[in-house]
């Protein structure tokens, strides 16, 4: 057993990310994020890691990636406005599968916006922010313990697969002070990116064996020389106008997240074995969902819940199966409607689909989640 | 047959490079290669960053951990490397506009933090990748695509800049000037904070044509011809100064290093929890 603490969503988010081997942070200070920033910056040297404070956001992203090119595990966190200045570096991250954590606390936008009111407007960002086709793993807490134990996950998913891993907070699990149980480290599962010397210098860094989607990696000053480029490339690493090989090359990112579905996707359906409406939400929102579907019951409405917690990929297959017990589905999400674009292209015609949203910096309370329960 | 330089330090099998016929690209990279002979350093341990631009092939040619990153964060990207492996020699190779435009803050705050990197500049005065348009170093009066009636903004003087942002090390070079500049190649990597050698190119296809500068051959005799050492320059007015190619170690002082310092931190950390324990 692990001891029991007071912490902040933000915290957490540092606390789980060391206990999952992070020992890089850059970042540049942005409310509602800046705690991620300011207690790595205290506990990192703590257990030999290293933070820097850039002088932006796109470089804290370029020194992530760069960090995580040497081998160390390595995250950035912004919020709304960083987010956006992330994108270009993001997508480097993807076509050069370098590990990293992004974490984007979500505000109010856009622009400046409400600063710094919740929202949870960057759900497409998340994944289209970066320029082209590219492969995105985005997932998002609702508790404070979920987002320990989730930035965990995020790691192992980002050096499994080599790939950037968004973690889609917003504001209110953020800034939200919860008691946790601080799990065993022994008791954690721990990935680390798939090491591996090539046949020869120069070799196929990017060779990928058959039955498997993620080439081997090996950090820079092992022993080992080879080449990195955000240009369409081979299996070498070079650079290619091949058109084959470079649709081959952005064919296998994709695959690599959207075929590993099963292992990737998480999702969490509460009280819907019986449930006549389901409340789709995510982060923050299920928190005021829970309450309101918990007030519905006492009415008399089989109310539940569904929530992605990987956001991206978009947990289709259980929500669709969803979609054909349900008589209604009641989007929640604190936005003008993202989730509810995915809700609508998974669930057809199968049920009614309804939403509520938020787009004033207020927070999205559960009478209001309530009334739209009961809407005929 | 490929010098021995070329054979120990090129990967042949991707070149020819992509650069223009009388390009000074290759003749940078090649000091580059060779301050990196002279001072014997590891080849494992040499990580060679780029951007994006001509002179940011470079590091597709050779033969280190070699990285070619986006426009402009070449530094952002070498700091995260140095940082994680401060072992690691990392040597960031850039153009002007692709280190003073888009990278322009990059450049002063890793000068400020004089975190132990070494930066060599391929200073063509232009945009060539993209058709010749006119970068911060063009000088006012010339021209490029972007600047049909010449160019109006004054032009950076990037080892200047570098210095006054708080780099220990920062010296000016040419590729006509291959000793000098290999010398302080070879300076900058020892040099122990973060360095930057600004070596004038030439860019006969687009900067040389758009301003009738005549050849390579021509452009290179300009730079032999035109040459005014460091020592002599600062004696020299800035009317007699123009047009002038100045050559030699601008700064060299002594300041902490950052990878260095944070080390003393983690150190420091270290001990002060293993007195806890024993206390």
């Amino acid at each position: 057993m692990g001891k029991t603490v007071l912490m902040q969503g933000n915290e957490a988010v540092v606390e789980g990310a060391i206990a999952a081997g992070m020992r890089f942070y850059a970042g540049y200070p942005i409310t509602p994020s800046t705690e991620i920033a300011e207690q790595s910056a205290v506990r990192l040297p703590q257990v030999g890691g290293k933070f820097i404070q850039m002088e932006d956001e796109i470089s804290s992203m370029a020194a992530t990636i760069g960090a995580s090119a040497a081998g160390v595990k390595a995250m950035t966190a912004s919020s709304g406005p960083g987010f956006s200045l992330k994108q270009e570096n993001l997508g480097y991250a993807c076509i050069t599968e370098i590990p990293c954590v992004v974490v984007d606390v979500q505000r109010s936008g856009p622009s400046t916006g409400l600063p710094t009111s919740p929202s949870q407007a960057d759900v497409m960002q998340a994944k289209w922010g970066t320029h082209g086709d590219h492969p995105v793993i985005a997932l998002s807490p609702s508790s404070v313990r979920e987002t320990y134990d989730l930035i965990i996950r995020a790691f192992n998913l980002a050096e499994k697969y080599r790939t950037p891993v968004i973690f889609l907070m917003d504001e209110i699990v953020g800034h939200l002070r919860e008691g946790i149980e601080i799990p065993d480290p022994k008791d954690l599962e721990i990935i680390n990116r798939p090491v591996k010397k090539f046949a020869k210098q120069n070799g196929l860094p990017y060779h990928v064996e058959e039955g498997e989607w993620v080439p081997t990696m090996l950090p820079f000053g092992q022993g080992q020389r080879y080449h990195i480029t955000g240009l369409a490339h081979g299996e070498s690493g070079f650079p290619t106008n091949d058109n084959a090989t470079a649709g081959k090359l952005v064919r296998r990112l994709i695959d690599k997240v959207e075929k590993n579905y099963d292992d990737i996707v998480q999702c969490e359906e509460v009280m819907c074995d019986d449930a006549d409406v389901a409340v789709v939400c995510f982060g923050g929102t299920a928190r005021a969902a829970q309450s309101a579907i918990e007030q519905a019951r006492e009415k008399g409405i089989k109310a539940g819940m569904f929530r992605p917690i990987t956001i991206w990929p978009f947990p289709s297959r259980e929500l669709e199966a969803l979609s054909k017990k349900v008589k209604k589905i009641v989007v929640a999400e604190h936005n003008d409607g993202q989730i509810l674009l995915e809700v609508q292209r998974v669930v057809k015609n199968n049920c009614k689909v309804d939403f509520v949203g938020k787009i004033d910096g207020s927070v999205l309370t559960p009478p209001v989640i309530l009334s739209k329960i009961e809407e005929e | 047959m490929a010098s021995e330089l070329i054979d120990k330090y090129m990967r042949p099998e991707h070149l020819p490079h992509i650069w223009c016929p009388g390009c000074g690209n290759g003749i940078i990279m090649r000091d580059v290669a060779q301050a990196i002979e002279n001072l014997g350093l590891d080849h494992d341990k040499v990580v060679i960053v780029s951007g994006i631009g001509c002179s940011s092939r470079a590091a597709g040619y050779m033969d280190f951990n070699t990285i070619h990153t986006t426009h402009g964060r070449a530094i952002a990207f070498a700091t995260g490397i140095k940082l994680a492996n401060p072992e690691l020699n990392v040597i960031v190779l850039a153009g002007d506009g692709d280190i003073s435009a888009i990278g322009g803050n990059h450049l002063i705050h890793a000068a400020r933090r004089n975190i132990g990197i070494t930066v060599v500049v391929f200073n063509n005065n232009i945009y060539g990748m993209t058709g010749g348009q006119y970068s911060p170093t063009t000088p006012r009066g010339e021209k490029g695509t972007t600047a049909p009636y010449g160019n109006i903004d004054r032009s950076f003087d990037i080892a200047g800049l570098a210095y006054g942002a708080g780099a220990s090390f920062a010296a000016r070079g040419s590729a006509y000037h291959v000793q000098q500049t290999i010398s302080y190649i070879q300076q900058g990597i020892s040099h122990k904070g973060f360095s930057i050698i600004d070596v004038a190119a030439i860019c006969p296809t687009y900067y040389g044509r758009k301003n009738k500068k005549g050849s390579a051959v021509d452009m290179m005799k300009y730079q032999r011809d035109n040459a005014v050492m460091q020592d002599k320059a600062v004696t020299m007015t800035a009317e007699e100064l123009k047009g002038k190619v100045i050559i030699g170690v601008l700064a060299q002082v002594n300041y902490p290093e950052f990878t260095k310092e944070y080390q003393k931190i983690i150190d420091r950390l270290g001990r002060e929890a293993e007195e806890r324990e024993h206390r």
